[in-house]
């Protein structure tokens, strides 16, 4: 899987029931594939963020972005360039841990800034916060302890500096 | 049979109070007013001037029917909901106003989806309105459900399931506004049983609530000039017009930006009637079955001035050696037309009326009418003389489709609405009829809906009752959709259809004869043969006068005797030969260089290269 051709969108949508299938079905329709998507609340509880990380070139994802423009309940797409943006995901991560390992394993903790949630005999489970390729990271240190389960939240990002993306300039390509 | 006189009828169809619909401001102003949902919807409709609907009740939606019984809003039940929508879209394309249709829940409404996605791809304004299982009951796979809103999502433009009953006038509203402005297509709102039982309160106007909907009518000043420059510069251009010219009524404009630029204009499937097909400037329709010089001119051009079209794999052929050496500019209302199949030097989003208009403005001082382009006419009109539309008579002694099409469209003229169905007949009726004013062809260009001609025909007739409205049909299409003429014949709807009946599927078998050997699979269906049905008696069946011709000598006659008729619709069984095939043709997937003017005969322009 490329990376090169990655892309987030940000795309504020009134809070209703049913966006998200119009969102998601204009994708699908298309055969992207959505690596990620995370859908909340913003600060004005009548508007949802969606974020999107979708691997597509440019041509098609910006057929998607105009076709996406064209829902009625869209309000407005922008896309996040990762170096004017900061992006972060959830980890929840279950790691064999016992006497003999644990310490290494919370010495991995420590160096991620992560933090232990819940203990058992036997396993620690783990949160971390951070961009995606800190978090690889923290899996592939966690990995040769024995990862029993693990789950991941869609990707959330906002862009940096003092400009919101309700004043920022939308992605209407023409 | 008791058949509705046009006393009754008047009594029945209120007087246009249309403004609304046609999109001015509402002007009725009610206060709030207790009513029931199904009241609330009924007077939603009476508000927005809706002056006819095309359906047929059901449980879900039954509320709804009883406000109806005594409504302003005339009702015209259909035999199957196929029938209400297509009649919804041809009212729609007759008039510019909304079309409306209304099916019950579950299989009513599922009967809608064809001619929604019909819709959908034809830009067509109508709203439908279905019934849905009470709120408790959605989800549970109750009596007659169907998730419609989740089944018409990717070919409506919007859809809606209303919750509560003190929404309905806005979403009412709101449905009406978004078929009818920028891009126009298909609303659905669905309605759940328990809502429109609901006691609730009436006001009108309702305050719309669209806040991410923001279509652009007017064009950038910077692209109007960029365009303009490419105009003044070009030696080669065509005026690639489509329907969107239609819909934004540009027509006057069009006729005006041509003769003042002197530019060749081809006009699409979609377009034909947008532009006069008398006018010497007029080089036909391009595409798939297009003119040979409209072809050509789009292939030779250097620049397209693209109005409301959308580069459709049936105009383009094979896309990447479409119009190799053009320039496009590429002007639609819709921004993610542009650039979608083909890369547009010049994107202009707006209205094709402010698009027009304004191109008008900008090229007023450069332009130099058709002495500008003089060599491209040259070429163009030497390719009119040498390869123009034209057919051969059968040598089987059978009757040429080609000329019954042609009669009818020369008798009955260009004042009448001409409605197709979906195959060889359509593109017969297509090149051999003139077309001279706006909204005189219906059909379905986008979906290829069969069956879609009598239902619209049907709608088209009672937005226009005083314009003839001829169907032009096959036999294949007119078995899908002919109950309709049921509700014509009942409701006071006098269509005319001609079944160009060849006892085939004829186009597919047209496709059989060039690329499957000739092995007609399942093509014939035995009307010509069997005579099974007898489309005489199956019209006499249906409250219709039934008329049959055979031949030539016949078809003037049997033309005008069917015009003659006016108080009931009128099938003629025009028997034709069943070998007549559409030429030009570029095939499926194939370059339009590749075009065959007719079997085994390709135009010879590659030689006269500029």
């Amino acid at each position: 899987m490329s990376t090169l051709n990655k892309h987030t969108l940000s795309v504020l949508v009134e809070n209703k029931p049913g966006v998200l299938a119009r969102v998601s079905g204009l994708f699908s329709r298309r055969s992207f594939n959505i690596d990620s998507l995370a859908v909340g609340e913003t600060e004005n509880p009548d508007v949802s963020r969606i974020t999107i990380v979708v691997n597509a070139d440019s041509s098609p994802l910006e057929q998607v972005t105009k076709q996406l423009n064209k829902l009625v309940n869209v309000l407005k797409i922008v896309e996040l360039d990762p170096q004017q943006s900061v992006q972060r995901e959830l980890l929840l991560v279950k790691v064999r841990a016992d006497r003999t390992v644990r310490g290494q394993v919370l010495e991995t903790v420590e160096l991620f800034r992560a933090k232990v949630i819940d203990v058992a005999p036997d396993t620690l489970t783990i949160e971390a916060t951070g961009n995606p390729d800190k978090l690889d990271a923290l899996l592939r240190d966690l990995e040769p302890y024995g990862i029993k389960e693990m789950v991941q939240s869609g990707l959330v990002a906002i862009g940096r500096g003092s400009r919101s993306i309700t004043t920022g300039p939308a992605l209407r390509a023409a | 049979m008791t058949r509705p006189t046009p006393e009754t009828l008047a009594h029945r169809a209120t007087p246009a109070t249309v403004a609304a619909a046609a999109g001015a401001p509402a002007v009725v102003t009610v206060s709030p007013t207790p009513v029931s949902g199904a009241g609330s919807l009924v007077r939603s409709l009476e508000a927005l001037g809706v002056e006819v609907a095309f359906g047929i009740p059901g449980g879900a939606i039954l509320p709804a029917y009883d406000p109806l019984y005594d409504s302003k809003v005339r009702h015209i039940l259909v035999r199957h909901e196929q029938g209400a929508g297509h009649a919804a879209t041809g009212y729609a394309q007759a008039t510019g106003k909304v079309g409306v249709c209304i099916a019950t829940s579950g299989p009513g409404a599922t009967n809608l989806v064809t001619p929604i996605a019909d819709a959908y791809m034809d830009s067509v304004p109508i709203v439908a309105i279905t019934g849905q299982v009470a709120r408790p009951a959605i989800g549970t796979d109750a009596f007659q459900e169907a998730d419609i809103q989740g089944i018409t999502l990717p070919i409506t433009k919007h859809n809606f399931l209303i919750q509560t009953p003190e929404e309905i006038p806005r979403i009412m509203a709101e449905a009406f506004h978004l078929a009818l402005t920028g891009r126009p297509g298909p609303v659905l709102v669905d309605v759940p049983k328990d809502v429109l039982q609901a006691a609730t309160t009436f006001a009108w106007p309702p305050t719309l609530d669209l806040p991410g909907y923001r279509p652009t009518l007017h064009p950038h000043g910077k692209q109007i000039r960029e365009a303009a420059r490419l105009i003044a510069a070009a030696k080669r251009p065509v005026l690639y017009v489509g329907g969107g010219v239609l819909k934004a009524g540009a027509t006057d404009g069009l006729r005006k930006l041509a003769e003042l630029t002197g530019i060749p204009v081809v006009t699409t499937l979609m377009a034909l009637g947008a532009f006069p097909d008398s006018h010497p400037q007029h080089l036909g329709m391009p595409g798939m079955h297009g003119t040979v010089p409209a072809v050509y001119a789009l292939q030779k051009a250097d620049l397209l001035v693209t109005l409301g079209a959308r580069f459709d794999d049936r105009v383009t052929g094979k896309l990447d050696s479409f119009a190799p050496e053009a320039k496009v500019v590429h002007a639609d209302i819709d921004p993610a037309e542009i650039g979608k199949n083909r890369h547009a030097d010049v994107p202009i989003v707006g209205d094709a009326r402010h698009v027009i208009d304004e191109l008008i403005a900008a090229v007023s001082g450069t332009a130099g009418g058709a002495a500008a382009y003089e060599p491209w006419w040259a070429q163009l009109n030497d390719l009119r003389k040498r390869y123009p539309l034209g057919y051969d008579e059968p040598t089987d002694g059978t009757l040429a489709p080609q000329y019954v099409i042609e009669r009818i469209g020369e008798l009955v003229g260009p004042d009448a609405v001409y409605v197709a169905g979906v195959g060889q007949h359509q593109m017969w009726a297509s090149q051999f009829i003139r077309y001279e004013k706006p909204g005189t062809w219906l059909n379905s260009g986008g979906a290829g809906t069969m069956g879609y001609a009598v239902p619209a025909a049907m709608g088209a007739k009672v937005g226009r009752p005083d314009t003839p409205v001829w169907a032009i049909d096959g036999d294949g299409c007119f078995q899908m959709t002919n109950q309709e003429l049921a509700t014509c014949a009942l409701e006071g709807i006098p269509v005319k259809i001609a079944v160009i009946n060849n006892g085939n599927l004829g186009m597919v078998r047209q496709w059989q004869t060039l690329f499957y050997e000739g092995r007609y699979s399942n093509t014939e269906l035995g009307t010509h043969k069997h005579r099974i049905p007898d489309f005489v008696k199956l019209a006499e069946a249906l409250g219709c006068v039934g008329l049959r011709c055979e031949s030539k000598a016949d078809v003037d006659a049997t033309i005008k005797a069917a015009m003659e008729i006016n108080d009931r619709p009128v099938v003629i069984d025009f028997t034709v030969g069943k070998d007549a095939m559409v030429w030009p043709m570029v095939a499926a997937g194939t370059s339009n260089d590749e075009i065959m003017f007719a079997r085994d005969v390709r135009p010879a322009f590659d030689e006269d290269d500029l």
